[in-house]
């Protein structure tokens, strides 16, 4: 089986489409860097315009930890759609290439390739998450320096001391990782299902804009299938975020208010992947190959 | 001991019948030709062969074991081409063998690498991208692939299909030694009898997925010989006596009839023979060749 990762693993970063998404973030995470370094002040004031009155605020505000959170907001709605790239390509790609009739007349069974391409395409994710991470992080830490982390909600403020807040954010990115992860699998599926890329690659963007408007709408037929959709627990890694307060209104150091939620969401989502892949484990064993 | 044995596999997409009660048994160290035109079922019978297909009815046994049952361990021992040489145009002719060696459990050593490029003529190209491949080059590499492992049946569907004549006759030799000289059995599918004749020692045509004749080559195309088609009131009863018979080799009944490839001299025998036995015998047409028989079914389609 680790042969069989190793095989998916190299031909995925031997593709050079491989390497959009992770130019991609890159991209995106430089010039967002540049343009909050060069008009950084602005943009904190016009955060703080409507608490200004009311609140008085020492330090840096717009610091590395709160450029991360800004760039995870804005990315990981959008990263997806890179995972979809690679993961909607893997079993339907090989099936328009031709190359499936080859992996599937040796003598690994199907199931072990569906997994084994299953694994590498999630290595490949976790990679991407991990390069995003270092980017919206480590080197926003590096640019914009570290201070305590001042989050403005819809109708409170969150203030979380520097630090209490590093490990919040390997708490998010394990969490973003099943997010991207039930994308993956997701992706996956849509691929068992098809013998070209493009259909697959559509079919799952399509998907997660379909489901993100369900969970978004506030209709009463809606909220009855909202608690299964996983686009509705996909963004839940803000929960990291969210701090209890003591009696006096103090954050609680090392507390996330709402623990339940953010475990509900990650048994959604692993319960995704689970019939994600076992869907596409199915539909494979079953399918003549004749592409 | 026979190598390949298929009873009687059918294969329905919907209403059509892409191979019909298909059978034929493969022995060790043959080279055996499978012949048939573009759409006769040849792919799909292969892709049965190496579990690619399911198939909707028959049994299909490889080195005496169910293929269905036995999937493993009988495709360690099997390296094929089937149709077109599809490969990762990104990657290079020694990636795709290494790739390929390393899904085998046993260890392939990378000097076989460095000698199955030699042996299909791509040993001056091995670190190009296979994007850079003509379709004969490609269609090398796939029969590189199929060889990497050193398998005893090698299944080698329209190997030269976009090789130059050149090209046509490396890979004829090479089936030729790989048959003769390392004792593989090879199972080698062609729409042109003419390919398949200098290569097979025996030979089976299908047609719409039916078998139409199968035999050994050199009696097969023996110019000697004649195709016979016999028409009679009873072509069961008929079979039976040609079959208890010394006619019986090459006996294939279809629906027009019975077909026999025998001595032109020995017709007259036949007919008597027949007669003698109470079959009412409406008819004896005499056909060609062999090839002639071949091209009458291809030309009919």
């Amino acid at each position: 089986m680790w042969s069989l990762i190793q095989i998916e693993l190299y031909k995925i970063f031997r593709r050079p489409r491989t390497y959009i998404a992770f130019g991609a973030v890159a991209a995106l995470i430089v010039v967002i860097q540049l343009g909050l370094k060069i008009d950084g002040d602005a943009y904190a004031n016009f955060l703080m315009k409507d608490i200004n009155d009311t609140l008085t605020v020492d330090g840096k505000v717009l610091n590395g930890y709160l450029i991360c959170y800004i760039l995870l907001q804005l990315l990981l709605v959008h990263v997806p759609l890179l995972v979809a790239l690679i993961a909607a390509d893997m079993i339907s790609g090989e099936a328009n290439l031709g190359t499936l009739r080859l992996l599937f007349s040796t003598p690994y069974s199907r199931t072990h390739w569906v997994l084994a391409k299953f694994i590498a395409a999630s290595i490949y994710t976790i990679l991407l998450l991990i390069w995003l991470a270092f980017l919206a992080l480590f080197v926003s830490m590096w640019i914009f320096g570290t201070d305590d982390l001042f989050l403005m909600k819809s109708n409170y403020v969150v203030l979380i001391e520097q630090n209490d807040v590093l490990w919040r954010y390997v708490g998010a990115f394990v969490f973003a990782s099943f997010s991207l992860l039930t994308v993956t699998s997701l992706g996956f599926l849509m691929s068992s299902m098809s013998n070209n890329s493009i259909g697959p690659i559509v079919g799952t963007m399509s998907a997660i804009v379909f489901f993100t408007i369900l969970s978004t709408l506030n209709i009463p037929l809606f909220n009855l299938v909202k608690p299964y959709l996983f686009t509705t627990h996909m963004n839940n890694w803000k929960e990291f975020f969210d701090i209890k307060v003591n009696i006096n209104n103090e954050a609680i150091r090392g507390s996330i208010l709402n623990i339940p939620k953010i475990k509900t969401s990650l048994w959604v989502l692993t319960m995704h992947i689970i019939l994600f892949v076992t869907a596409s484990v199915i539909i494979i064993k079953k399918k003549d190959i004749l592409s | 001991m026979a190598v390949i044995k298929v009873e009687n596999i059918s294969k329905h997409f919907g209403q059509l019948k892409a191979v019909d009660q298909l059978s034929f048994e493969v022995e060790a160290g043959q080279v055996f030709g499978f012949l048939g035109q573009n759409g006769s079922g040849k792919s799909t019978t292969i892709r049965m062969l190496l579990s690619l297909i399911h198939p909707s009815s028959g049994s299909i046994e490889l080195f005496g074991k169910s293929i269905q049952k036995n999937r493993a361990a009988i495709l360690e021992q099997v390296g094929a081409i089937i149709e077109r040489p599809d490969l990762y145009p990104y990657l290079s002719a020694t990636e795709h063998l290494q790739l390929f060696a390393k899904v085998r459990k046993q260890k392939v050593e990378a000097n076989r690498i460095t000698k199955t490029l030699e042996q299909v003529g791509l040993a001056q190209r091995a670190q190009d991208k296979v994007q850079t491949f003509s379709l004969g080059m490609k269609q090398r590499l796939g029969i590189a692939i199929a060889l990497v492992h050193n398998p005893s049946l090698i299944i080698l569907d329209e190997p030269t299909n976009g090789l130059d004549p050149q090209g046509i006759a490396d890979i004829r030799a090479l089936i030729k030694h790989l048959s003769h000289e390392e004792g593989k059995t090879v199972f080698v599918s062609s729409h042109l009898l003419s390919e398949i004749e200098q290569v097979a020692n025996q030979i089976l045509i299908i047609h719409q997925g039916k078998k139409m004749v199968e035999g050994m080559t050199k009696e097969l195309l023996d110019p000697e010989k004649r195709v016979v088609q016999i028409k009679t009131m009873d072509d069961k009863q008929a079979l039976a006596i040609l079959l208890s018979g010394s006619f019986g080799q090459y006996i294939l009944p279809r629906e027009e009839g019975i077909f026999l490839k025998l001595p032109a001299h020995t017709i007259p025998l036949l007919n008597e023979s027949l007669i003698k036995s109470g079959v009412a015998v409406m008819g004896i047409e005499t056909k060609n060749s062999l090839e002639d028989y071949f091209l009458q079914i291809t030309s009919n389609a």
